[in-house]
């Protein structure tokens, strides 16, 4: 019942009751995953053995392998920063021409591409991954039968894997980018050109500045969309493994606290994203609450 | 804007044919192309080494083999009720963000529940594993607390799947339901409360009809989310899960079968489209402004 009608005590002691559960559930899995980091014994199991950072600076020689020795994993952390790179900078670029599209300009099937913008969203990840896969291995059977060409980067492997998350991180990223573009007041473009300035000024000192937070938000989800992706990655992957790759196989070989450690890392980077993202955002959580709303 | 000399039309035609091509590109590159190759790998069938025959063979191996369809069935049975379970717990939170809880503490739980989806789904699988195995957590807390007398294996079950895709999902379902609730009039309550209503009936009533555009789009997006889900069940599940999307990884990537793989990719596309559109045509909803709210 709502806050402004009389509700029994046993309806308060329920709802508190399922309050707590709730976040019991939500939170108890991140929270066993952070203290096993650091957990002095080869398996990220009770009972508790002790506190120790080896599993985040233990090397060969101590018979643990931490994260920061580990350039396996080092490697495959700095991958994913590339792949996202990549796919944040293209969604953010295509994202942004998409909603300057829509928003300002009328053109037949105009209606049917804002639907098919949309389309990326309602395919399983895993689809996407595998018609870009048979897509691509195509042209590159076409290319070698027609002008011999080898096109290597059309076979499994990064430039794939970028291709295949940009595939859909570019409709979340005009979707952002378009929801703050449509509540932009036109008339200060038009005041600035009344004025004399010329387009590419308005667009500078005017349009950007005004799509800033929008542009920030969209890149950040955009970055941390392809972090985090797996679907989609597992289908493309070649010989580098991004980092939710190379764990994926780690957990299926067996547990690690390495693994824990690396974990607790991302929760850490995660956090240090959002709390930047609330900072940038001025309106504080309301805006990463939406941006983070927008990213579902 | 003044009247459009014939220099400024020919400048803006040239920017809508800027901007237009990066859309297209995008969309015709990487989603519609790729997905006509999938549509003729999957009609089509090897005959002798490197030719190949239209055919539906690939559709046909998928009926004649109970193994297929049943995990297909299956996949679309469980992601049903990992939906329905992501909304009765998605529901009472949502109801105590958007009613109940005040100001902060309103905005504050709002936060809580989206914390754990800053983090990777692979970092959440772990604390479920953690927690579950037989060696794990919770297991161990159970034979301390006298429960059960041995550590028993709580992965590999159906339940574990579902727990683990709910958990996955809530903030799919519970963003969705929060906006909903938060557009409802408080008044409209009141008044019902005033007039005798009971609970219940206000639930019935007033909210869910109300909250019917955020119920669904929530529903729409687990529902799919979940069935085209791959890491949750393959982990939690272990050889248990029979989750579809793994049938297409072995057809893929494992045997190579890409005609196989792009039938069964098919099949889960039209579920997944199926699904999306009964919940459109359910809610009398258009599928931009469902997307939009998600």
């Amino acid at each position: 019942m709502i806050a402004s009608l009389p509700r029994p005590a046993w309806l308060r002691a329920a709802t508190a009751l399922y309050l707590g559960a709730f976040l019991l559930f939500l939170f108890v899995p991140l929270v066993v995953v952070a203290v096993f980091a650091f957990n002095n014994a080869p398996y990220p199991a009770p009972p508790w053995h002790g506190f120790t950072l080896d599993w985040f600076v233990g090397n060969a020689a101590a018979g643990r392998v931490g994260l920061f020795r580990d350039s396996e994993l080092l490697g495959s952390i700095w991958t994913s920063v590339v792949v996202a790179s990549w796919v944040t900078g293209l969604s953010v670029i295509v994202g942004t021409a998409n909603a300057f599209l829509m928003e300002r300009y009328r053109f037949p099937g105009k209606q049917l591409l804002s639907v098919l913008m949309l389309v990326p969203l309602v395919i399983p990840g895993v689809i996407l991954g595998i018609s870009i896969l048979a897509f691509c291995s195509r042209l590159a059977e076409l290319a070698d039968s027609l002008w011999g060409l080898d096109l290597d980067f059309l076979r499994p492997g990064l430039v794939l894997v970028v291709l295949g998350q940009f595939s859909f991180v570019a409709t979340i990223a005009t979707l952002m980018v378009s929801a703050r573009l449509k509540r932009f007041d036109r008339t200060l473009e038009e005041a600035a050109l009344n004025l004399g300035a010329s387009h590419a000024a308005v667009l500078r000192t005017i349009t950007f500045p005004y799509l800033r937070p929008a542009l920030i938000g969209s890149a950040a989800i955009s970055f941390l969309m392809s972090f985090e992706n797996f679907n989609t990655t597992l289908m493309l992957v070649g010989e580098d493994a991004p980092l939710t790759v190379l764990m994926y196989g780690r957990m299926r070989e067996g547990a690690s606290p390495v693994l824990n450690a690396v974990s607790l890392f991302l929760m850490l980077a995660s956090a240090l994203l959002a709390l930047s993202l609330m900072r940038a955002g001025r309106r504080g959580a309301e805006r990463t609450v939406n941006a983070a709303a927008d990213a579902a | 804007m003044s009247e459009p000399s014939g220099h400024a039309l020919w400048q803006r035609r040239m920017m809508l044919a800027v901007l237009l091509t990066p859309a297209l590109l995008w969309l015709f590159a990487l989603i519609i192309l790729p997905h006509v190759q999938l549509a003729l790998l999957s009609f089509r069938e090897r005959i002798a080494p490197r030719t190949y025959a239209a055919s539906l063979m690939q559709y046909r191996t998928f009926f004649a083999e109970p193994l297929y369809w049943g995990v297909f069935v299956r996949t679309a049975i469980m992601s049903a009720l990992a939906t329905a379970m992501t909304l009765l717990v998605a529901f009472p939170v949502a109801w105590i963000i958007a009613k109940v809880a005040r100001g902060r503490a309103s905005s504050l739980l709002f936060v809580l529940c989206l914390i754990p989806f800053w983090v990777s789904e692979t970092v959440r699988a772990l604390g479920w594993l953690i927690l579950l195995r037989e060696s794990g957590v919770l297991p161990t807390l159970l034979v301390r607390l006298g429960i059960t007398a041995v550590p028993v294996e709580l992965l590999y079950h159906n339940a574990t799947i579902l727990i683990g895709l709910v958990y996955t999902s809530l903030l799919f379902m519970v963003v969705p339901l929060v906006s909903s609730l938060e557009s409802l009039d408080n008044s409209l309550i009141e008044a019902a409360y005033n007039l005798g209503a009971k609970g219940p009936a206000i639930l019935r009533q007033i909210v869910i009809p109300h909250a019917a555009p955020g119920i669904t789009s929530g529903c729409i997006v687990v529902f799919m989310l979940t069935l085209g889900n791959y890491l949750t069940p393959n982990l939690l599940g272990g050889k248990n899960s029979q989750w579809f999307t793994e049938l297409i990884y072995t057809q893929f990537i494992v045997r190579f079968n890409w005609e196989q793989g792009a039938a069964f990719g098919f099949l889960l596309l039209a579920l997944s489209t199926a699904m999306v559109a009964l919940g459109l045509r359910v809610s009398g909803q258009r599928f931009v402004d469902v997307m939009r709210r998600a």
